[in-house]
């Protein structure tokens, strides 16, 4: 017999049936009567005043019942404390193409739409900032008149000696690397409906509803409070289905905001639904990042030193910046055993859309650095890649040169797994011309041991009723968004009260029925919301099991429910239940349940016995404490929270998740086309709690960072995003998508809900090292940046053999790569769209008539 | 623009409505009739979510005028559960993990519905190819051969059944 009922085993996500019968709603399949349809006027320009906004000739059209701007919600928010510099709407000036600047509400699409059309605004246009070691020069026309330079903020960070590091050092690699920026692409459009009710006393507009597809209602709640200056009590929020959120849902959008500001004015309710093309202006994607990266090493590959230094194309406002870039330098850490960092990290305002957090936040573009450089040095040292990696372990428990603790460490045993899966040793160095294999490692936190907002309230509650009927309903904070939390919770709940999973409810993510959770970023749910569930089911469990211990005459610590059967100790599950047919317990029928009262019960129970079924226990409980309720919360230890430094509250957290990844490809060295035929993943994700949901996860960001290795790229032409589109954009089809063989590694982490940890991010940023990798095993280029499109790859094959370039990409060398291309692909924009500022660093080489 | 009155066979039942010459199917079939099912992912037939079948074949509904497709079989993803239960392939995706978020799921079940009923063992190439008019951005598809994979098996092995049953009957 395993020893878990529940846990463990794969089964369906508890709402599987609603997604594949359509039954499910998400939030754009939800109306309500009277609402109307909001449409948001965007900025053409990235950068300009505005002189004025004339909406007369929109009131008088004929269905357009309101339309909002600016001025209508003037406070500042952002999801970032220190980073409130958004409003609901423009208010004086517009930062990037896409920015918003008013909103229509009107009664169908159509009407809103030509509303949007006779709005006039009068812009001024501004000199825009593209690059951002450009930016980093501004000093007039400032993006955020508070943010000297353009810049967002800097951290310098020194751990150890590096200098000393460096001089131990045997060898040092040195070299820069840039990975293009990516976005979310979840399937599901944003979707906002919000609805104001008229309260009874004051007969006047009340409480506010919200339905929208967020991963994190209550900073939704918090922040609609902040701008509608309404209180929190009086603002619920509702996040049915989400369609993939990939970190894109996981602050506040725009639209979430401008709905209800909208739904205020309109005095109806207002849904908003993005377009695709908004799904890409509205972004918060993984930003643009340069890293150049130095590494010391002594002649094993031991590493003495890391000098890293970032900069981060944040675009035009902070979102989770200032986390993105304090992840970028905090995640050098607790991967390998690193005795000296230096690190300084720059994020860096832009006007293009707002980057923020995508998954693997932070830590997936430092790490293609560093797992490059890594093999960089093996190649050099001529050691094999998975021994440099090796000499490198950590020995846990410990706490690393950066304030970062480390308990359970599954790393090895990844690395194992892959070599022997790959036949690495084998095969690696024999394969044919063209083809190779590469190998690379990564971790993720589960969870951030400290909140964005600081305080000492818990980073999730559970609450548990379980009344007369034996049904188990579970109240819980934390976003379902297809990763599997409902049934995580559901999972967590059944095992520790010993019922079956269909005696479960899972309610979830209603802000005014279910007890705060932080959300669903950065892959804290399992740990987190499932260490509450863990703790309130343990809360109802010793009242049932007191009094089940009272009716079987025995201890409590005697009592065992499992598989729905309570029972004494000591006596076989089998024997108890021998009298009793087996599908009685399991399929409730039990006479009367529901309202037998003590008289009945107490003359047919008053006998000593062996054995109850879980709904007889329930309700013995419910007699004696005349309810049955649990609560339970977690909040990280405080040894996990990290160093004292500046900064440091990012990067801690509880346990962190490991992987490692082999990719086989080959490479045409006529098209430089990159084909990628298998990979294999082995992630460390504590205890699977789901192995096939696991499993997925782990498929699913290989497959992401895949996407992001070869082909996906938001390509940039003087502000303008000229891929805005799924087609262009490029995701990877079921065509081009490889076998990911997939290693559950478990290696039960000592606090984690029966020793789970991550497993949703962490395997992302392995990915894309590793196709490097093995792009350089099989013909011998270094490529240093992301993605790795046949353009580069060829140029980089070309410039290996001394052959003229090819100008498809403005000429960048992708193996050497200096600065940031406005432009990567085979779109060519210059001095075509809005008029723009004649200082505007994009207009520079249309004025001289040259190349920039 | 003025709307007309349409007739559309949708999941074997006739609906009347009024619908706008221009009106979309997937508009008409969201909003008129309250078949939510199909999504909208994008707006140019690039991602699939809204595939419905007309006539069995898989469309796009967001770039198909509703108007046009009077006196077609319309199916949509709320047609194909079986007596009141999940179809095979619905109980498989979500079994084997073929469905994360599931807002592209319906646009699968379409498409792998027509590619199971037109070719009953195809080849890891074919399905590949099948799926690549419909995009996830969750599960990197390998969960969703398994699905597939292993509703063909249990199809060829009931009709193995069903096989021996008759000769021996």
């Amino acid at each position: 017999m395993s020893e878990f009922s529940v846990i463990g085993k794969s089964i369906a996500m508890v709402d599987a049936a609603g997604k594949t019968t359509g039954a499910g709603k998400y939030t754009d399949d939800f109306s309500l009567p009277g609402m109307l349809v909001g449409k948001i006027l965007h900025s053409p320009y990235p950068h300009a005043l505005i002189r004025s906004i004339d909406t007369s000739r929109a009131r008088a059209l004929e269905g357009m019942v309101a339309v909002v701007t600016g001025d209508d919600a003037p406070n500042q928010y952002g999801i970032l404390p220190v980073g409130h510099d958004e409003t609901a709407l423009a208010v004086g000036k517009v930062r990037y193409v896409g920015d918003n600047v008013a909103c229509v509400a009107a009664v169908s699409e159509d009407v809103a739409e030509q509303a949007l059309e006779l709005i006039n605004v009068e812009y001024e246009p501004l000199p825009a900032y593209f690059d951002p070691e450009e930016s980093m020069k501004a000093e007039r026309d400032l993006i955020h008149e508070n943010r000297p330079n353009n810049i967002e903020k800097d951290y310098h960070h020194v751990f150890g000696d590096p200098e000393k590091g460096f001089a131990d050092a045997d060898y040092v690699a040195e070299a820069r690397y840039i990975a293009n920026e990516v976005t979310h692409a979840a399937m599901e459009p944003h979707s906002t409906l919000a609805s104001f009710e008229i309260d009874p006393h004051t007969g006047k507009q009340g409480r506010l509803t919200v339905w929208s597809s967020t991963q994190v209602p209550y900073y939704l709640q918090h922040k609609l409070s902040l701008v509608l200056e309404l209180p929190m009590s009086q603002i619920r929020v509702i996040k049915p289905l989400v369609g993939g959120g990939f970190g894109g849902k996981s602050e506040i959008i725009p639209l979430e905001i401008i709905a209800a500001v909208a739904a205020r004015a309109a005095k109806a309710p207002v849904k908003i639904t993005y377009t695709r093309e908004e799904v890409f202006w509205a972004h918060r994607g993984r930003p643009r990042t340069i890293i150049d990266l130095k590494t010391g090493v002594k002649n094993d590959g031991r590493v003495t030193s890391v000098a890293c230094k970032v900069i981060q194309d944040g675009g035009a406002y902070c979102s989770y910046g200032i986390v993105t870039i304090l992840y970028s330098g905090a995640l050098l850490g607790a991967l390998y055993d690193i005795p000296n960092i230096r690190y300084d990290g720059f994020r860096v305002l832009t006007n293009k859309p707002a980057c923020g957090a995508m998954r693997g936040h932070g830590t997936v573009n430092v790490r293609f650095a560093f797992e490059s450089q890594m093999d960089e040095i093996a190649a050099k040292l001529n050691l094999d890649p998975a021994a440099v990696r090796r000499i490198n372990l950590l020995k846990p428990p410990t706490v690393t040169v950066n304030g970062l603790r480390v308990l359970s460490y599954g790393l090895p045993e990844c690395i194992d797994q892959v070599i022997t899966r790959s036949a690495w040793r084998k095969r690696r160095g024999t394969l044919p011309k063209g083809r190779g294999l590469g190998m690379a490692c990564s971790h993720y936190v589960s969870g951030a041991a400290n909140s964005i907002i600081r305080s000492d309230m818990p980073h999730s509650t559970v609450n548990i009723k379980i009344d007369r009927d034996g049904g188990v309903v579970v109240y819980t904070g934390a976003s379902e968004i297809g990763q599997g939390s409902d049934t995580m919770i559901a999972q967590v709940v059944a095992e520790v009260l010993g019922c079956s999973l269909s005696r479960l409810k899972v309610i979830a993510a209603d802000t005014d029925l279910t007890p705060i959770d932080l959300g669903s970023y950065s892959s804290r749910v399992t740990f987190m919301a499932g260490n509450a569930a863990l703790r309130a089911a343990e809360d109802v469990k010793k009242n049932i099991v007191s009094a089940a211990a009272r009716r079987m005459n025995c201890a409590p610590e005697d009592v065992e429910i499992r598989d729905d059967r309570v029972s004494k100790r000591g006596t076989s599950p089998i024997e108890s239940f021998a009298v009793r047919p087996e599908t009685e317990a399991a399929s409730g029928h039990v006479d009367g349940q529901i309202l037998r009262g003590s008289v009945l019960q107490t003359r047919k129970d008053d006998a000593a016995r062996d054995y109850m079924s879980f709904e007889e226990a329930v309700v013995a409980a419910i007699d004696v404490h005349g309810g049955l309720t649990g609560t339970g919360s977690y909040a990280p230890p405080v040894e996990a929270r990290g160093g004292k430094h500046k900064g440091a509250g990012v990067g801690p957290s509880p346990a962190y998740s490991y992987s490692a990844q082999v990719a086989e490809v080959s490479v045409d060295e006529d098209t430089g086309e990159v084909t990628v035929h298998k990979i294999w993943a082995a992630h460390d994700c504590g205890r699977a709690l789901n192995p096939v949901a696991v499993e997925g996860q782990v498929i699913g960001s290989v497959w992401m960072g895949l996407g992001q290795a070869l082909q996906e790229e938001m390509v940039w032409k003087d502000g303008l995003l000229m891929n805005p589109g799924l087609l262009e954009y490029r995701s990877p089809s079921s065509v081009e998508s490889p076998e990911i063989e997939c290693v559950i590694v478990e290696s039960i982490d000592p606090e984690g809900p029966f020793g789970a940890k991550e497993a949703g991010e962490g395997s992302l940023a392995a990915t894309i090292p590793a196709i490097s990798n093995a792009i350089y095993d099989a013909v011998g280029v270094r490529l240093r940046e992301a993605p790795f499109t046949p353009e580069r790859v060829l140029a980089a094959l070309r410039a290996k053999r001394g052959m003229k370039r090819i100008e498809m990409t403005e000429g960048v060398d992708p193996t050497q790569p200096k600065k940031f291309r406005e432009h990567g692909g085979s779109l060519w924009f210059r001095g075509k769209g809005p008029e723009r500022h004649p200082a505007d660093p994009a207009r520079r080489g249309v004025a001289a008539g040259g190349v920039e | 623009m003025k709307k007309e009155l349409i007739e559309l066979r949708v999941n074997g039942r006739a609906h009347e409505l009024a619908a706008q010459p221009n009106s979309l199917l997937l508009d008409v079939l969201r909003q008129d009739l309250d078949l939510t099912g199909s999504k909208r992912g994008c707006d140019d037939s690039s991602c699939g979510a809204c595939t419905v079948q007309v006539d069995g074949v898989p469309m796009l509904a967001c770039t198909m005028l509703a108007a046009s497709y009077q006196g077609c079989e319309i199916t949509t993803v709320e047609g194909i559960s079986e007596g009141g239960g999940l179809a095979a392939l619905q109980k498989a995706y979500g079994d084997f993990g073929g469905s994360q978020c599931g807002y592209c799921t319906p646009g699968f079940m379409m498409t792998v519905r027509w590619l199971l009923a037109n070719n009953p063992d195809p080849s890891e190439a074919e399905i590949r190819e099948a799926l690549s008019s419909n995009l996830c951005r969750c599960t990197g598809y390998s969960q969703m051969y398994q699905a597939i994979r292993a509703v063909i098996e249990a199809e060829q092995q009931r009709m193995e059944q069903e096989l021996v049953g008759a000769k021996h009957s």
